[in-house]
C-alpha cells in the first residue's frame, strides 16, 4: 500500500465524550457496510462511482457470498447496503437477499429498477427487513436520462409505480445531486411523495467514471448554499446518508454524523471480495484486504494497517487550523484524493472557498489518481447517456425500430 | 406519471408519549433488540423499527442487560452501582430508550 495518509500519530481512545469522537477511533464492526454484488450493469451512467458495466469473472460465488453473510451475522452487522453494478442482474440476487434476511442481516439495496416488475414488487412488499432504493438523477426524464441513459427514467418510475401498487412501505428514491438537478429538489420531493416513498439525496463524488464528469456536474457554490438551506428546512424528512457534512461549515451542523466514516464506521466490500475504506474509494491506496483471505472480513476490518491508520484523528494539515474544522472535519477523503488534493487539506467543494483555491493551485502537470479497476462497457450501450455528446446507438436490427426502418424500397 | 400510492405514516403512541418511562416498573431489553458491544459501550439495534442507537457507557450497557433481573429499573441502577448524582442522567437515558422502544415493560 502506498503511504497516502497524512501522518496521524496513534492515540489512545478517550473514555466518554461525544459519540463522534468515539467514532473517529473506529468500531469493532462497521455500522454501515456497502456491498457491491456485481460490476455488471445494464446502464452506463456517466458518473458511476464504481465504473461498472461488465461482470468481473472473479466475483464472489453464491457460496462465498453466503459465507460473508454468515460472518456479518457473527459480527452483528445488522444491515448492509447492497449495490453494484446493478445487483438484481445477479441470478442469485433474490436467493442472497433471503439468505441475508434469514441470518439477521437486513438488506437495503439500490437498483435502477430494471428487474422490479409487479411480481418482484409484490415479493418485496411481503418481505420484512428489506429496503429498496431506486436511483433517479433527474426529476424529469430529460435531466435524468442525460446522465443515466435514455429510457432509464421510464424504467425507474415504472419500478416505483410497481412498488407503490404492491403496498411496499418506506421505499426510497435515491438522487445524486448534480449541477443539472440541484434546482429540482422540490420536484424530487413531490415526485417521491406521490409514490408514498422517501427521498434520499447524496453527494456526487469524483470516483470511478464520476471523475470524468465531476468538473461539469458537481454543484456550483451557489447551488451548495441553496442545498444547505434546503436541507436545513427539509432535512427531517429527507435522508442524506450523512453525505453532505462538508456543508456544515456554512454555519449550522446538519443532522447526522458529521464525520468521514471511511474505515471507521463504514467500508465497502466489492464484487470480488476486496475491502475498501469506503464505497467512493475504489483505489489500491484504500484497499485493506480481501474477504477470501484467512480470517475473512473480520480480520480485515479489525486488523488491517490501513484501517488502523484511518482510525486516528487528523491532527495536522491546513484544515485543522480553520475555525470550521469541527463542523466539516475536512470533508470527504475520496473527493480530495480523486481531485489530486492533499488528504489533510480542504475538500474540493469546501464551502469556505479553500477548495477552489486548492484546485486552482494544483500543478498543471498533475495527473489525478485513477482507480486500477474499470468495468465500463467497452462497446456502445442501449440507452447511452447523452451528457458527453455521444450519439445514441442505432437499433441492432433494423426491425427493432420499425418493420420498415432503413429499408430502401424501390 | 400515474398511480401515486397513499403515503404511509402510522404513529405509534408509545413513540411519541414522553411519559412512557416509569423507573418503578419492571423493564427489559426489548425482545427484538440486539446489543453489540463496542469499546465505548454498545450499539443497540431494533430489528422491527430498524432504528440504531448507542449506549455511551459500559455501565449503561450493564444496566440495560440486567433490567430483566430486577423488580424495577431503579433497582437495576442500584445494583449496577450507578452513583446517586448520575442517576437522573441514567433515568433520562432509559427514558430515551423506552421512547424508541429499545426497552419495554415486563409483564
Amino acid at each position: 500500500m502506498t503511504a497516502v495518509l497524512p501522518s496521524r500519530p496513534a492515540v489512545e481512545r478517550p473514555t466518554g465524550g461525544r459519540l463522534i469522537d468515539q467514532f473517529e477511533y473506529g468500531l469493532d464492526a462497521p455500522i454501515c457496510l456497502t456491498w457491491e454484488l456485481t460490476y455488471a450493469c445494464n446502464l452506463a451512467c456517466v458518473h458511476c462511482l464504481s465504473s461498472s458495466g461488465r461482470r468481473d469473472p472473479r466475483e464472489l460465488s453464491t457460496a462465498e457470498a453466503e459465507a460473508v453473510i454468515d460472518e456479518l451475522q457473527r459480527m452483528q452487522v445488522f444491515y448492509v447496503n447492497v449495490g453494484g453494478g446493478e445487483p438484481t442482474v445477479r441470478p442469485d440476487f433474490w436467493h442472497l437477499l433471503d439468505y441475508a434476511i434469514g441470518h439477521d442481516v437486513g438488506v437495503k439495496f439500490s437498483t435502477n429498477g430494471v428487474k422490479l416488475d409487479k411480481v418482484r414488487a409484490a415479493q418485496l412488499a411481503r418481505t420484512d427487513y428489506v429496503d429498496v432504493q431506486i436511483s433517479l438523477d433527474g426529476a424529469t426524464a430529460e435531466v435524468n436520462d442525460r446522465v443515466r441513459g435514455a429510457g432509464s427514467f421510464a424504467t425507474a418510475t415504472k419500478a416505483l409505480e410497481n412498488l407503490a401498487e404492491a403496498g411496499m412501505k418506506d421505499f426510497k428514491v435515491s438522487v445524486v445531486v448534480t449541477r443539472e438537478n440541484a434546482g429540482q429538489l422540490d420536484e424530487f420531493k413531490a415526485l417521491t411523495d406521490s409514490y408514498g416513498a422517501q427521498l434520499r439525496i447524496t453527494r456526487l463524488r469524483p470516483s470511478g467514471r464520476g471523475a470524468d464528469v465531476w468538473e461539469q456536474l458537481h454543484p456550483t457554490m451557489a447551488q451548495q448554499k441553496d442545498l444547505y438551506s434546503w436541507l436545513l428546512a427539509n432535512g427531517e424528512h429527507v435522508l442524506t446518508g450523512d453525505s453532505f457534512f462538508h456543508l456544515s461549515a456554512f454555519g449550522e451542523a446538519l443532522p447526522g454524523l458529521n464525520l468521514c466514516g471511511a474505515g471507521r464506521v463504514v467500508c465497502l466490500i466489492d464484487p470480488v471480495g476486496d475491502v475498501y475504506a469506503c464505497p467512493f474509494a475504489i483505489h489500491e491506496d484504500f484497499l485493506a484486504g480481501n474477504v477470501r483471505s484467512p480470517g475473512g472480513f473480520q480480520q480485515v476490518w479489525q486488523q488491517s494497517e490501513l484501517f488502523a491508520d484511518l482510525r486516528n484523528p487528523q491532527t495536522g494539515g491546513a484544515c485543522t487550523k480553520c475555525q470550521h474544522f469541527d463542523s466539516c472535519r475536512g470533508g470527504c477523503m475520496a473527493a480530495k484524493f480523486f481531485t489530486g488534493l492533499p488528504l489533510d487539506g480542504p475538500d474540493p467543494e469546501c464551502v469556505q472557498g479553500y477548495g477552489e483555491s486548492a484546485l486552482a493551485a494544483r500543478d498543471t502537470e498533475l495527473v489525478t489518481p485513477r482507480s486500477h479497476l474499470d468495468h465500463s462497457h467497452t462497446g456502445p450501450v442501449r440507452g447511452q447517456p447523452t451528457l458527453l455528446g455521444m450519439p445514441a446507438i442505432p437499433p441492432a436490427k433494423i426491425c427493432d425500430e420499425s418493420p420498415l426502418a432503413g429499408l430502401q424500397l424501390g | 406519471m400515474t398511480s401515486p400510492a397513499p403515503a404511509s405514516s402510522t404513529t405509534d403512541a408509545a413513540v411519541t408519549d414522553p411519559s412512557v418511562f416509569d423507573p418503578e416498573l419492571p423493564w427489559q431489553r426489548a425482545r427484538s433488540v440486539a446489543l453489540r458491544p463496542e469499546p465505548f459501550g454498545a450499539l443497540v439495534y431494533h430489528f422491527g423499527t430498524r432504528k440504531l442507537s448507542f449506549l455511551k457507557s459500559k455501565t449503561l450497557v450493564r444496566v440495560v442487560e440486567t433490567l430483566a433481573d430486577h423488580p424495577t429499573a431503579t433497582a437495576a441502577l442500584l445494583a449496577c452501582e450507578v452513583p446517586e448524582a448520575q442517576r437522573p442522567t441514567y433515568v433520562r437515558a432509559l427514558a430515551d430508550l423506552a421512547r424508541s422502544q429499545m426497552i419495554e415493560t415486563r409483564t
